[in-house]
């Protein structure tokens, strides 16, 4: 399949898709007027607060608010003894006496404004008493190690053990006693703050005649936080509505904090009687959030002299910190560890371990931008043990189309990776580069080149129903209306579903609105993740729409005094086919459809096919196919002081159809930037399980003076799994930038870099290992 | 005590707190709450305003110290309903995601392009350095911001065209 973009374009033959048109919300968002959840107000309204932990461990002793409760100002102090259940759906806890992070709260206050809400929060008495904590997997693990949570039957000692995916493939131990190497390698990365601008904030709205509480919330998942709050309230999900506020960004984040701070609200909105505001300070947000979850990664690999990849074995422990609701995640960890490769002999093992640490959660990639970062560098590492060129290796082991990958999958879909390598390696001049890199005399600034491949499954796989709601509706006046149960957390959804709506009826965007989340209007469709949307969420609204259309149809032949199957809508025209002057305008059938009384609006309710995966034997087919991608990094490394500064980034993408070039390059160059701070910005410094680096002053996300050259190459397959062909493209976006920063790093310097972010500290430690060890020999592993 | 600002051209008197930041003062007491608080400390650009002429942000900015200032926020930049072509140029280019930082984006780039009509590319990634994205890497905001000073650049005859 060609590329797509200028002069070369694919033509699908589409209408509305596989074009830029603006973002539907981007008028609101350029003038101000896009209200986010701290934007609003209502009469009466009171802000809330909450007392978070200032240990990492510890148990309430005792708690006294009667001081706080009469304070002037304050309207309600709510403690963890005045609650009926302090666990959470989601198993974190609303409010607690035992702290196990410092992300828990032990009261809530609503006052009448932010100085009486201080003083409310600061009159609370607590009195503590610290527990021994744990917060590296292996304190955890240690023999007789303080247990986060005691007499937990989803525990053994701090293994979470629904945690637990594999995944078995032919026979390793077999193949291990037989291959010509072995090759054992750990690899291991830190956390990662989602760095959203926006921080957590919710409004709760009680209405006391009715029963129903309203929040209003930027929630990832509106239907998640409505879990929240009707579980805490202890009323039912049909008297508790979430209406989703412009999100001001999540990349998976806006979700345990988010319900947690929704619930919290509306306990005092239900406590007061009154409009309950809650702001989280980016503080807060950065201490109690989820973060990407930190990977050790223990590989075990057989290889033969040739090169090929006999055997496959690695144990993926992460530290979950002290909740956790995302077990799914090693579903997709287990699946995806090996890599884009053909290996015939895997077992993968992946488990989370619960610590005194801020808790892990969904965040861009969900580990895969950790497992890419290890397999790649495993693989690098091995080539070079091999002494084989790395590229090589890589090609002679990847995955081929009609090959099976390493969850057992046959491989039935295009596979147009080796067209991605080799445009974006003739556009980079990649394989030259690389040795001449390698051969540069050792100087003070130090040149690299170096790529990751990768695939990601499409959607949710076996993981979960991949399943939604989608509604499509006219007007008398021809407008349409739509709704899905997928959200816009910023990502462009709402643009890409009203273009496929668009293509699918026939008509401009520009008349079609988007409604928005609101849990009362449309059904729980699931989280809004696993770059799903587009891919499947997106079907439903299309099987709506085509059902609408045909509707439209039986109107228009009406008019026409014809048979549906001889009028076609095209371009917001009904045609009578065969009649050139037979035509009549989308509106003028969209009104005589309503004063008939047709069938006007449509929900329709999409599934994909049930895939064949068994957990318990860990294997099958895993995903209804798989976006396949490369990514290409240039740095230069300051030898002095240990600097990495990535100066291009070449990113071939399989995006099946693209929907909105302009949306999807702007999910690349993001998700360029966010894996450069994966790689080599991002440290999240942690000292007795509290977070250091807790805004933006000391967490370095990068800035445009960090951006490096990018340049985006969009690709298109023919796989007809997702809505139009499309694959996903939020989180390719990012996952394998770290690894090829890596690869090029060792490129420039001849460092095998293990444990990942590597900010100028840690690479200048590592040079100046390097150095006392004899630059001569660091020359001679530079390839 | 009173604040008297000249609040996107029209004059404004505020009871205000001593205390009190711009922001607050912008978002609380005169309901624009087109700026964001980000961070609350200077480093995200989220609820960056020009004040007289200057992109500030508004997070570190006492109120008080702001009297008989102009202040200008995106709520004063379309009129009539017709957008600034800076904003234009931010739809056009895809430099909009979420949308929390677009704003401070937008307030920064036109106190450059007042100053510096001319700026480079490399002077606008510069100027915006004080601006977080997390969403858009930056690229599109840039190619917005570029577009609108090269259409300001343009000689008046080929304006129109």
């Amino acid at each position: 399949m060609p590329q797509f973009g200028d002069g070369n374009k694919t033509d699908k033959g589409f209408a509305y898709i596989n074009r830029s048109v603006p973002r539907v919300d981007a008028r609101d968002k350029v003038t101000g007027r896009a209200k986010y959840a701290a934007d609003l107000e209502f009469p009466g309204m009171l802000l809330g607060g909450a007392l978070f932990s200032p240990y990492a461990h510890a148990q309430v002793v005792r708690i006294n608010a009667d001081k706080a409760r009469a304070l002037p100002g304050v309207r309600a102090v709510l403690t963890f003894e005045d609650i009926k259940k302090e666990k959470s759906w989601g198993y974190y806890t609303y409010l607690s006496g035992r702290l196990r992070y410092r992300g828990d709260v032990t009261a809530i206050v609503a006052a009448e404004d932010w100085h009486a809400l201080q003083a409310g929060l600061n009159a609370i008495e607590v009195e503590y008493q610290e527990l021994p904590a744990v917060f590296t997997v292996e304190e955890a693990l240690a023999e007789g190690a303080p247990l986060v949570h005691e007499n937990d039957p989803e525990c053994e000692g701090n293994i979470w053990s629904h945690s637990r995916y594999k995944v078995r493939k032919g026979d390793v131990d077999e193949a291990f006693a037989h291959c010509d190497r072995i090759i054992e390698r750990e690899y291991r990365t830190e956390p990662v703050e989602h760095a959203y601008m926006e921080p957590e904030a919710a409004v709760a709205v009680p209405d006391s005649t009715s029963g129903l509480m309203t929040v209003y919330a930027g929630a990832v998942n509106p239907y998640f936080t409505r879990r929240w709050v009707a579980d805490v309230l202890d009323i039912p999900r049909a008297k508790t509505r979430v209406i989703q506020q412009t999100v001001g960004g999540s990349f998976g984040g806006k979700e345990e904090l988010m319900g947690l701070t929704a619930a919290r609200a509306a306990l005092l909105a239900q406590a007061t009687d009154r409009p309950v505001k809650m702001l989280v300070s980016r503080e807060q947000s950065i201490a109690a959030s989820t973060k990407r979850h930190p990977f050790t990664m223990k590989y075990k690999l057989g290889v033969n002299n040739d090169g090929r990849l006999q055997a496959f074995q690695v144990e993926v422990i992460e530290n979950v910190g002290a909740f956790h609701m995302h077990e799914f995640m090693n579903f997709r960890a287990s699946v995806h560890a090996a890599g884009v490769y053909e290996i015939p002999n895997v077992k993968v093992d992946v488990y989370g371990v619960f610590t005194n640490t801020v808790t892990a959660g969904a965040m861009r990639g969900y580990s895969s931008p950790q497992l890419i970062f290890g397999s790649e560098q495993l693989y690098e590492e091995t080539a070079a043990e091999l002494g084989m060129d790395y590229m090589d290796f890589k090609r002679l082991n990847m995955l081929k189309p009609g090959g099976v990958n390493a969850c057992g999958q046959a491989m039935d879909s295009e596979i147009i990776l080796p067209e991605i390598l080799d445009t974006l390696f003739e556009k980079t001049g990649f394989e030259t580069k690389r040795k001449q890199y390698a051969a540069q005399p050792a100087g003070l600034i130090r040149k690299g080149i170096g790529m990751a491949m990768f695939y990601r499954g499409c959607g949710l796989g076996a993981e979960s129903p991949d399943a939604s709601a989608g509604f499509v509706c006219v007007h008398d006046d021809g407008s349409v209306m739509i709704n899905s149960g997928i959200v816009e957390n910023g990502q462009g959804m709402k643009t890409s579903f009203t273009q496929i709506v668009a293509e699918t009826l026939s008509v401009s965007p520009d008349i079609i609105h988007f409604i928005g989340a609101d849990t009362h209007t449309i059904p729980d469709s699931g989280i809004t993740a696993a770059s799903r949307s587009t891919v499947m969420g997106a079907q439903s609204v299309k099987l709506a729409a085509e059902e609408l259309k045909a509707y439209l149809l039986e109107t228009a032949a009406m008019m026409f005094h014809a048979k549906p199957e001889q009028v076609e809508l095209k371009e917001g025209l009904f045609h009578l086919i065969g009649v050139p002057d037979a035509v009549i305008p989308f509106q003028v059938v969209c009104n005589v459809h309503h004063w008939t009384g047709q069938q006007a609006g449509v929900m329709r309710w999409y599934k994909p096919p049930a895939l064949d995966y068994s957990m318990e034997q860990g294997g099958g087919k895993a995903f209804p196919t798989y976006a396949y991608g490369c990514v290409i990094a240039e740095v230069e490394v300051d030898t002095a002081t240990g600097e990495v500064d990535v100066k291009k980034v070449t990113c071939g993408h399989d995006l099946g159809t693209v929907i909105n070039d302009k949306i999807v390059e702007g999910q690349i160059y993001g998700g360029v930037l966010m894996g450069q701070g994966f790689a080599v910005m991002e440290k999240l410094v942690m000292q007795n399980g509290a977070i250091r680096t807790n805004n933006f002053d000391t967490y370095m996300i990068a800035t445009s003076m960090d951006l490096p050259d990018i340049d985006v190459v969009l690709f298109e397959s023919s796989d007809e799994a997702g809505t139009y062909g499309a694959k996903s493209v939020g989180e390719p976006a990012t996952e394998g930038v770290a690894a090829a920063i890596i690869s090029a790093i060792k490129n420039a310097t001849g460092l095998h870099i293990r444990s990942i972010p590597v900010t100028k500290v840690e690479l200048k430690a590592l040079l100046n290992r390097q150095n006392a060890e004899g630059g001569s020999a660091a020359a001679a592993a530079r390839e | 005590m009173l604040l008297h600002i000249i609040l996107n051209g029209k004059p404004i008197t505020a009871e205000i707190e001593p205390e009190q930041t711009l922001l607050s003062v912008l978002r609380n007491d005169l309901k624009h709450t087109g700026a964001k608080q980000g961070c609350g400390v200077g480093e995200c650009g989220a609820c960056t305003v020009v004040l007289d002429g200057r992109a500030i942000k508004s997070c570190t900015v006492l109120a008080a110290q702001c009297e008989g200032s102009e202040v200008l926020t995106i709520e004063g930049l379309a009129k009539n309903n017709e957008l600034h072509p800076l904003q234009r140029a931010f739809i056009d280019h895809g430099a909009i995601q979420c949308g929390y930082c677009t704003a401070g984006f937008i307030m920064t780039a036109l106190a450059l392009l007042q100053r510096k009509p001319n700026a480079t590319r490399g002077e606008i990634q510069a100027a915006i350095s004080g601006n977080l994205c997390r969403c858009t890497g930056y690229v599109q905001i840039i190619d917005a911001i570029e577009a609108y000073a090269a259409a300001l650049g343009e000689p008046p005859a080929k304006e129109g065209l």
